[in-house]
């Protein structure tokens, strides 16, 4: 579903450091040249341990933000409006653990473990996507997650099916092919509710306008502010700039808007002729930063539930252990 | 297994979209034993019918080739050409062969 669409450092204040060329020359040349000829990276292949470091970075927050995106959506299940959008959402959700576990698989081979992961993310170090940490306060705000954050997630995540390292875009297929479920879920269950009630009207848009500038804010700091970005597409780690992408999704955005009949939220959003695209407002980063560093509304209810669901489920993977093991020594007596 | 594991192993999943085709290797996921791993995989790698059969096969028994012997191991091939049909050539007249 969702990431990042940029690189954040797991530790607040400290800045991604620069890539250290200390690695041999020749691999490096051999490296970068498969990288310049648009070839892949695969696991079992040298690679500069800053392409690494940088893929695990980006993957397991990847995937964190795949399993706490579970979370805002899951939490209205019980509460889905029919038995048909109960089934779609718990689909979704389930949808979401999957591509968790792509992309887990994804960074594992790069040589890290799942419990590493795990206890990153479970300890607070590592980061998930911020859209994340705001509240899903109506069943439309289940709508517009599907529509934009989702719409959002696809504009960032097509070009990372051409990632140069092969797990990692082989997972983006996969996830990709699921993803237009989402959107267009959420944006039918929008549609039913604008041809509802006034009061259901006013949530909808009440929605939009909550989660319109969080979506924008999704793709990651302006270009000049992306210092990392450069070595990402360097990488074909990254194929499509922060703002180009930002770009593409409010033009995709605006005639959907338009079918669905609510107003985007930003009074300087229009076309603009010149250039063919259209200019909108200001975001508001500091308040993307707030909440990146762990000071938005839901970052604490987020994390405390997942730790209380993985510590939960501790007797379940203890005992699929222990059944293994008895199955395994019942087998060997067997044979003796 | 060892009784020191506290992770489920780690499994390869191979798919067989429909009858007819070969299974093909669409992931991997830890599971605590082979039928584990088969509940597991139907749940994750088929759950919009993309599959009849699923093979799952510990990671860890997996022998591959190491991609820093790719030239010697592929070269030879390189310049047999005359093991590919198109080397021959045949009088039109024969047609299609």
């Amino acid at each position: 579903m969702y990431t990042q669409s940029f690189s954040v450092s797991d530790e607040p204040g400290k800045p991604l450091k620069p890539v250290a060329s200390t690695e041999p020359v020749e691999l490096m040349a051999r490296f970068d040249a498969r990288i310049d000829a648009d070839g892949r990276i695969e696991p079992q292949d040298w690679m500069p341990e800053a392409y690494r470091k940088t893929l695990v970075r980006q993957i397991s927050q990847h995937a964190h933000s795949e399993i706490v995106g579970m979370l805002p959506e899951g939490n209205w299940i019980s509460r889905a409006p029919s038995l048909k959008r109960k089934a779609i959402l718990i689909a979704k959700v389930q949808d979401e653990g999957g591509h968790g576990l792509y992309l887990y698989s994804a960074a594992e081979t790069l040589g890290t473990s799942r419990d590493q992961m795990l206890d990153g993310l479970h300890s607070g170090k590592a980061k998930y996507s911020s859209i994340f940490n705001y509240p899903t306060l109506s069943w439309a705000d289940v709508g517009v997650i599907g529509w934009l954050v989702d719409g959002a997630a696809i504009m960032n995540q097509v070009p990372l099916c051409r990632c140069s390292y092969g797990p990692y875009a082989r997972a983006m297929v996969r996830v990709c092919k699921e993803e237009s479920f989402h959107q267009r879920q959420g944006y039918e269950a929008l549609l039913v509710m604008m041809q509802g009630t006034e009061e259901q009207k006013a949530m909808v848009q009440d929605a939009v306008n909550r989660y319109w500038w969080k979506c924008l804010a999704m793709f990651g700091p302006p270009d000049a502010d992306s210092p990392n970005s450069v070595q990402g597409m360097r990488w074909g780690i990254k194929r499509i700039s922060n703002d180009d992408l930002r770009q593409k999704f409010v033009d995709a955005t605006v005639p959907q808007a338009k079918v669905l009949g609510v107003t985007l939220p930003d009074p300087d959003l229009k076309w603009n002729e010149e250039r063919g695209h259209h200019d909108y407002g200001q975001i508001d980063w500091d308040e993307f930063w707030q909440t990146v560093n762990g000071n938005g509304p839901c970052n604490k209810e987020r994390l405390s539930t997942r730790v209380k669901a993985h510590n939960d489920g501790q007797w379940v993977r203890d005992a699929a252990l222990a059944h293994a093991r008895k199955q395994q020594q019942r087998a060997m007596k067997e044979a003796a | 297994m060892s009784a020191a594991l506290k992770e489920w192993p780690l499994w390869e999943v191979f798919v067989r979209s429909k009858q007819g085709l070969e299974h093909k290797h669409c992931g991997s996921l830890h599971a605590s034993d082979a039928q584990h791993a088969l509940e597991m995989a139907r749940d994750v790698y088929t759950r919009r019918q993309e599959g009849v059969s699923i093979w799952v096969l510990p990671s860890a028994q997996i022998t591959a080739s190491n991609p820093d012997d790719k030239g010697e191991l592929f070269d030879p091939a390189a310049d047999k050409i005359y093991r590919h049909p198109t080397f021959y050539e045949i009088p039109e007249a024969v047609g299609h062969m």
